[in-house]
């Protein structure tokens, strides 16, 4: 896959370099370019065209895909400004972020068994979700301060983590609760 | 596309060079070919009027093979060996109900027949084969290639399974392509629908729930979720139960499961009209059954069933993250949406009445028609669409203590690549294996096992010095490909690769020797056609992407071109062996690679600077 458009996943879909992002716009352009260069829009041509579809719709969904979540589109916008976080590697001096996540799991254990904190732990996370992706928009868009939004991708990154853990424990209750019926 | 024409429907073949393409419905219970004609899609019926085939094949003793209607009716036919495809012995549900001489042991399960034993792979190749034969009777021509339907939870296995299938038969695989979204094609272009629209596809074995955005131009899958073991089948099978708990008989033999089977899906299908349904019946046994069998019992024996698929539903809708008042349109697909219950569940569950104005058994069909047509190169000013389809499962690999990390998540729009890097543990190791498994739990253990990938020739360097790259690439027919590189030599590893309860490429090279309709000299000539044919397309291709963007070369690189495009010429003139032909033509395919990418990049711009992005945009 030499040479194919390596400024950016932004690039490819001709979409300013910034966190903020117009949806529509994403979505409208991943859609128009596949609908050039999908699979199917060569299974009558060559072999080697049809490799080439192959990798190039590829190519157009990674990016689409990165784009559209705001986790991966914060860490490919740091990568491209120099900054690259590595959200794998733990590197702590967060402290004060340390409480709050300690305090959500704790909270998270006591809602085990009872619906409704649950839900309002969901809620209150949510909100800090927001929070953090606003702040984060802010450094990255308005301030050009990379390493402060490093620091809120971070941030960001454990909260989505913890949100993810809610959403699959709710849904878990749920299909427990069906199969009870039965 | 670069190098590739611009997909603009003046580039369509020319009407007198209409390609027929066929769209084949590969069922548990029937099967049935399609093919666009005159611009509409029908079914291609059999010298009887019938268009469903029944999946049944019979090998007889004397080395005849009979196929759907001749063998339905007899004794030691194979039915459903479509649940069995891609599939080990252990996972086969029902097993004692199936009626089939099943071989224990491992990888795909295989049977005993009069002809000695067969893989389900070689049996499906017969129903194929069977409606490829139908389609040239009826055609009057031949074929370019044909879709052929699987249902959307179908695992990789069970893909290749269906695809090795059609090989074996003869067939060209245009594309494999999800029962429910062909559903949804066949529907949405006939009644030109929009909105988000639910798929509930439950044929003989197998049930699958699809959430797609329908929009002018675009049939977007969003979600898909369902089992692959689960159909009409089931519910014959919970009939069957309950007459062995009713009739209190001796445990039957084969010949009097199967005739049981037979009553009970005739009491099934009764109880669609009537409220009550009489299964009376002399075993080989001698012993008599005589029982009836009310709605009320039946649709409480199955309720079970129902509330499996109910929970599919839910599952979508979550990935999908919607509702179910956010769903415009419930479409009904298989036979098995024929009965009441099933129609009133799903009604209840949405709010809204289903759509079931289409053939059942037929929309699939229908649906892999017209995309054949289009994938064949017949697309015309008219019918203009895209279809962007997604991965029913997670693919992972096996990571130390048995979990498995995902690498490519379920519902991802297709195709998708994700490259992960590994290290070596040992010093001068020079291979390593990967476990590949398909599923949503964490421990391998409880994910499908697909296949093992053996690495080597890994350059020997001391341990965790070796960065080895592993791209899975995922294709449009939801089939994965696995490459490995060594990073930091550039060096490719060479990968073979176990399939779990597939067929390996021996295997099936074995199968396509052993018969008749592939003769060996046969082969070797149509290789060299077919290597010939792709070198000529690429030639035709080069010529005209040069025409249109030749301004985008060098004076040195269009010559280096130019002198790659002459020896391809003479090597599809004057070589009289595919591997000349094929080397000329990938040369050529690398020499123009960077010229590709450039036409590419010029599209892109082309692309999104025109109105394509207004006329693709969704109604809000």
């Amino acid at each position: 896959m030499s040479e194919l458009p390596d400024q950016g996943h932004f690039a490819l879909f001709a979409l300013p370099v910034r966190f903020r992002l117009d949806e529509a716009a994403l979505g409208a352009a991943w859609r128009a370019l596949q609908a050039q260069f999908h699979p199917d829009r060569a299974a009558h041509l060559s072999a080697v065209e049809q490799r080439r579809a192959l990798q190039w719709a590829t190519r157009i969904n990674e990016a689409y895909n990165v784009l559209r979540e705001p986790l991966a589109r914060a860490a490919h916008l740091l990568e491209l400004n120099g900054a690259p976080v590595d959200l794998e590697r733990n590197v702590g001096a967060d402290a004060e972020f340390l409480a709050q996540q300690m305090q959500w799991r704790e909270a998270l254990e006591d809602a085990r068994s009872d619906a409704n904190a649950l839900a309002a732990l969901a809620r209150e996370i949510e909100d800090a979700a927001r929070e953090q992706q606003d702040a984060l928009a802010r450094a990255c868009d308005d301030q050009q301060d990379y390493a402060a939004a490093a620091q809120w991708l971070r941030r960001l990154h454990f909260t989505e983590r913890i949100r993810a853990e809610i959403a699959r424990f709710s849904s878990h209750r749920m299909t427990n609760g069906t199969a009870a019926n039965c | 596309m670069a190098l590739l024409q611009i997909a603009e429907p003046q580039d369509a073949a020319a009407p007198h060079q209409h390609r027929w393409a066929l769209g084949i419905d590969l069922g548990t219970t029937h099967s049935l070919v399609a093919v666009v004609r005159n611009g509409a899609p029908e079914c291609l019926p059999d010298e009887d009027g019938h268009c469903l085939l029944p999946s049944v094949v019979r090998y007889e003793a004397d080395g005849a093979v009979r196929i759907g209607h001749e063998a339905a009716a007899q004794r030691g036919a194979i039915a459903s060996v479509k649940r069995l495809m891609g599939r080990g012995y252990a996972d086969i549900p029902n097993r004692e109900s199936i009626a089939l001489d099943l071989l224990e042991g491992d990888g795909m399960v295989r049977l005993h027949t009069a002809q000695g034993v067969k893989t389900p792979v070689e049996v499906s190749a017969r129903i194929l084969g069977a409606l490829a034969e139908r389609a040239r009777a009826s055609l009057g021509d031949d074929f370019v290639g044909a879709v052929i339907t699987v249902p959307a939870y179908f695992d990789d296995a069970q893909r290749q399974a269906t695809k090795d299938a059609a090989r074996l038969a003869g067939i060209h695989v245009l594309r494999l392509l999800n029962e429910p979204t062909a559903a949804a094609l066949a529907y949405g272009l006939d009644r030109a629908a929009e909105g988000v629209f639910a798929i509930y596809d439950l044929g003989g074995g197998t049930f699958d729930l699809s959430i797609l955005r329908l929009s002018r131009g675009l049939f977007e899958v969003i979600a898909t979720h369902g089992d692959s073991a689960l159909g009409g089948d089931d519910f014959d099978h919970r009939i069957y139960c309950w007459m062995l708990e009713q009739a209190r008989i001796a445990p039957p033999c084969p010949a009097d499961i199967a005739r049981m089977m037979r009553a009970a899906r005739a009491a099934k299908e009764a109880l669609t009209q009537d409220e009550r349904a009489r299964i009376a019946l002399t075993l080989d046994s001698g012993e008599a059954i005589d029982l009836t069998l009310t709605r009320d019992t039946f649709f409480a024996m199955t309720s079970l069933l129902l509330e499996k698929t109910l929970a599919s539903v839910r599952a979508a809708l979550r990935d999908a993250n919607l509702a179910a008042n956010d769903i415009d349109g419930v479409v009904l697909v298989g036979g098995a949406t024929r009965m009441p219950h099933v129609r009133r569940a799903v009604a209840e569950f949405f709010g809204k009445e289903p759509l079931v104005d289409l053939n059942p058994d037929q929309v699939v069909a229908l649906g892999a028609a017209r995309q054949a047509n289009i994938l064949a190169g017949n697309r015309d000013a008219h019918e203009d669409w895209l279809l962007l389809d997604v991965i029913p499962l997670s693919l992972g690999v096996e990571m130390l203590g048995g979990l498995a990390e995902k690498i490519i998540p379920r519902n991802a729009t297709l195709p998708v690549a994700r490259a992960q890097e590994f290290t070596t543990a040992r010093d001068g190791q020079t291979a390593m294996s990967i476990h590949v498994v398909q599923g949503e739990r964490e421990m391998v253990a409880d994910c499908r096992s697909l296949a093992r990938f053996e690495l080597r020739g890994i350059p020997p360097m001391v341990a965790g010095a070796a960065r080895i790259r592993v791209t899975f690439q995922v294709d449009a027919d939801g089939l994965l490909t696995v490459r490995a590189r060594e990073e930091s030599t550039g060096v490719e590893a060479n990968i073979s690769v176990q399939p779990s309860y597939g067929l390996t490429d021996t295997e099936i090279a074995d199968m396509l020797r052993a018969s008749l309709a592939h003769a060996a000299d046969d082969r070797d000539a149509r290789a060299l056609a077919e290597a010939r044919l792709e070198g000529e397309q690429l030639l035709a291709a080069t010529a005209s992407a040069m025409a249109a963007d030749g301004d985008l070369l060098s004076a040195d690189e269009r010559a280096a071109i130019d002198q790659h495009c002459a020896a391809l010429t003479d090597a599809i003139a004057h070589a009289q062996d595919t591997v000349a032909v094929y080397h000329a033509t990938e040369a050529l395919a690398s020499a123009t690679e960077a010229f590709a990418a450039r036409r590419m990049n010029r599209s892109i711009r082309r692309a999104l600077a025109g109105k394509n992005i207004d006329e693709l945009e969704l109604p809000k």
